[in-house]
């Protein structure tokens, strides 16, 4: 009898050394003569124990880490195969507190299987949602994605199923589902995770997708910083396809949906709906301006829906378990489960999905520990570049969008990215003018040229020429920002600097050096 | 160079909307996307040499002239921050003797910024060609740079 042993080839666990732990593990066994076979599945989402290597045993999965190459043998010599005690035991995997406590829904596979092996897959719940959605009415798979209370993971959280049920309701020759994987928000991941470790749960998402509005073609618009998920989809949607799970007739009930993958090219702005359509398309990826809303004209002109990929890998579990089961989760209007990320500045770092509602004080101090540093934390980012500052005294906030938007913050992608005590407010509120003028399209005026003149005025005031005059100066652009953009890009670059500069204004007033 | 160029258009221009299928193909062919490639584009797929310029211009992974045998992306956004990619980037600076988007005297090591990897949960990051480093120390930095200087 082989004995399995997981090792994550998830980027990040790659990024720490993942890649070296699995050959050492599979040279030891030979030295040994062990029979051991080691299998390679996403990351559990707990990467301050990655490499996090995990034992089947006849008692479930046991887990290591952080593992190194040079602790493997020590590892073989304690016994890990069975599960036995060693310095680097953390217990059976999901008994582990910051795991155990999670509600996992939309990655319930994740780190769980291997992710392009179809039966894997298939055995751990896949396909069923497509399954049922095939014997539905397509309104009925709509009205369930609306009962659901499903909304846009990707940031603007507009009910999913609002904009299927247009793309459904708008006759045309030919209709798209199109995936926003575009996740350039710093502090987010689990697009990345989701697409690595179960890339066959967004491919059954899109897939119900184009069958509940009719749509023959789906395409995922991947960034072109994630190498690893790119492979990961394209061999996924090969398998599916050779399997009957996509192509020109779909498990056999006639209906055609093909998928193909696209690579954008490191622009920020492509992450905005419009933009991505025009870079799939071939083109700059300049904003359009609204209406006419993608549901109505949207790729090519035609109907297009525009998902975030949480969001589409969520829609099986919604048609498996049924709507109820995934509204039952959360509150007020923020319906489900969340993946919400933990990053930057933080003892342990990773994915908690959960359902909305929990407090940011619990996922900063119960769920991360505090600061990886050990100092107080100052202040986090939520939502990205363009989510605001959150301080200390406002940690007892819920998780959800409404309560969020309450103190004049918001949830976006759901990232997490917590700063230490020696953070410089009056640098992270340049830094977000610095990244909006970089970033920016250059289509609408606001966003193009008050970035770069955002960035001056900062630099004035933290250099202390006339710096209350520029501080009212710099209220001002804030405004004309937020009022005169085109889209979310210079209308909410302002958010982070507008609360860093009501939470931590003595930050800019420090006398620097010249 | 053309030849090559001609090859790839031809491969693509009968999918919608193709250029960006196009540019990648010849940057992941040729390591970029020479001037000399854009009127060769533009006639390929009927579009207008400064469409094809616009579209080149316009995407920061498009470069226009030979990256070094490396390239070291780093990462510069918030969550690195939080973790100090600011010293990183200074010791990554000096270390290599060059700024951001600038290429070492032999030609080894491209250095651009980049603004997230998805490694947000091992800050600070690094993509070294397409592979990707977390929790990047100055120290671990030195020992990567060692190991491309004893492949080349």
């Amino acid at each position: 009898m082989s004995t399995v042993v997981y090792v994550p080839k998830d980027a990040s666990a790659l990024s720490i050394g993942a890649e070296s732990v699995a050959q050492a593990i599979a040279a030891e066994a030979v030295v040994h003569t062990l029979d051991v076979v080691v299998k390679r599945n996403g990351s559990r989402g707990m990467f301050w124990l990655e490499p996090l290597v995990e034992v089947v045993t006849p008692n479930g999965r046991h887990a290591y880490g952080p593992v190194t190459p040079h602790d493997v043998p020590s590892l073989f010599a304690s016994g890990f195969l069975k599960g036995a005690p060693h310095p680097l035991y953390l217990g059976p995997t999901e008994e582990i507190a910051f795991f155990k406590n999670q509600q996992r829904l939309t990655f319930s596979r994740v780190g769980v299987i291997e992710p392009t092996q179809l039966v894997d897959y298939i055995a751990h719940g896949g396909y069923r949602g497509l399954r049922r959605a095939l014997t539905m009415e397509p309104a009925a798979v709509v009205q369930a994605v609306m009962d659901s209370g499903l909304r846009g993971r990707g940031g603007a959280a507009f009910p999913t199923g609002i904009k299927w049920k247009t793309v459904l309701d708008t006759a045309a020759p030919q209709k798209y589902v199109t995936c926003n994987a575009d996740e350039g928000d710093s502090g987010t991941f689990s697009d990345r995770m989701l697409m690595e470790g179960d890339p066959f749960a967004l491919i059954e998402g899109m897939t119900i997708a184009g069958v509940a509005v009719g749509a023959t073609r789906g395409y995922i618009y991947l960034r072109a910083e994630y190498p690893h998920a790119h492979r990961a989809l394209n061999d996924a949607i090969k398998i599916a396809h050779g399997a009957g799970y996509l192509g020109e007739d779909v498990l056999g009930s006639g209906k055609q949906f093909e998928l193909e993958v696209r690579l954008g090219a490191g622009a920020y702005i492509c992450g905005e709906e419009t933009s991505m359509l025009e870079s799939l398309e071939g083109k700059r990826g300049e904003v359009r301006v609204r209406p006419p809303v993608p549901a109505v004209k949207g790729l090519f002109g035609m109907p297009t829906i525009v998902n975030n990929v949480i969001s589409l890998a969520s829609v099986p579990i919604i048609l498996d378990r049924g709507a109820e089961y995934y509204r039952d989760f959360g509150s007020g209007k923020s319906r489900g489960t969340l993946p919400i990320q933990l990053a930057g500045n933080l003892k342990r770092t990773g994915l908690v999905e959960r359902a909305f509602g929990l407090s940011l004080r619990e996922l900063l101090y119960d769920y991360a520990g505090g600061s990886a540093s050990g100092r107080p934390i100052r202040a986090v980012q939520i939502g990205g570049p363009l989510g605001a500052y959150v301080p200390a005294f406002q940690f007892d906030v819920a998780i959800d969008y409404e309560a969020l938007s309450g103190i004049g913050a918001l949830l976006g992608h759901g990232g997490i990215v917590a700063f230490d005590d020696t953070v410089d407010m009056a640098h992270m509120a340049r830094y977000a003018m610095e990244f909006c003028a970089i970033e920016s399209c250059g289509k609408c005026t606001p966003c193009r040229i008050g970035s770069t003149r955002g960035v001056e005025v900062i630099d004035r005031i933290m250099h202390g020429v006339n710096p209350e005059q520029n501080l009212q100066l710099l209220e001002e652009l804030c405004d004309t920002m937020v009022n005169g953009s085109l889209c979310g890009l210079g209308g909410m670059t302002p958010f982070p600097v507008q609360s860093a500069l009501k939470y931590f204004k003595q930050d800019f007033l420090k006398v620097r050096l010249p | 160079m053309s030849e090559k160029i001609s090859t790839i258009v031809a491969r693509f221009s009968g999918q919608p909307g193709p250029l960006l299928l196009v540019l990648h193909a010849i940057q992941d062919e040729i390591g970029f996307i020479p001037d000399e490639a854009v009127p060769l584009i533009a006639a390929g797929l009927n579009l207008s040499r400064a469409e094809v310029h616009g579209v080149v211009t316009f995407y920061h992974h498009f470069r226009r002239t030979p990256p070094g045998e490396h390239v070291v992306q780093l990462c510069r956004a918030e969550s690195c921050q939080s973790m100090h990619a600011e010293q990183l980037a200074s010791h990554v600076k000096k270390r290599l003797g060059i700024e951001f988007h600038e290429t070492t005297r032999d030609g080894k090591i491209t250095l651009e910024p980049v603004y997230c990897l998805g490694n947000c949960a091992c800050s600070p990051a690094m993509m070294i060609d397409e592979e990707l480093h977390g929790r990047v120390s100055a120290a671990r930095f030195d020992e990567l740079l060692a190991q491309l200087e004893r492949d080349v």
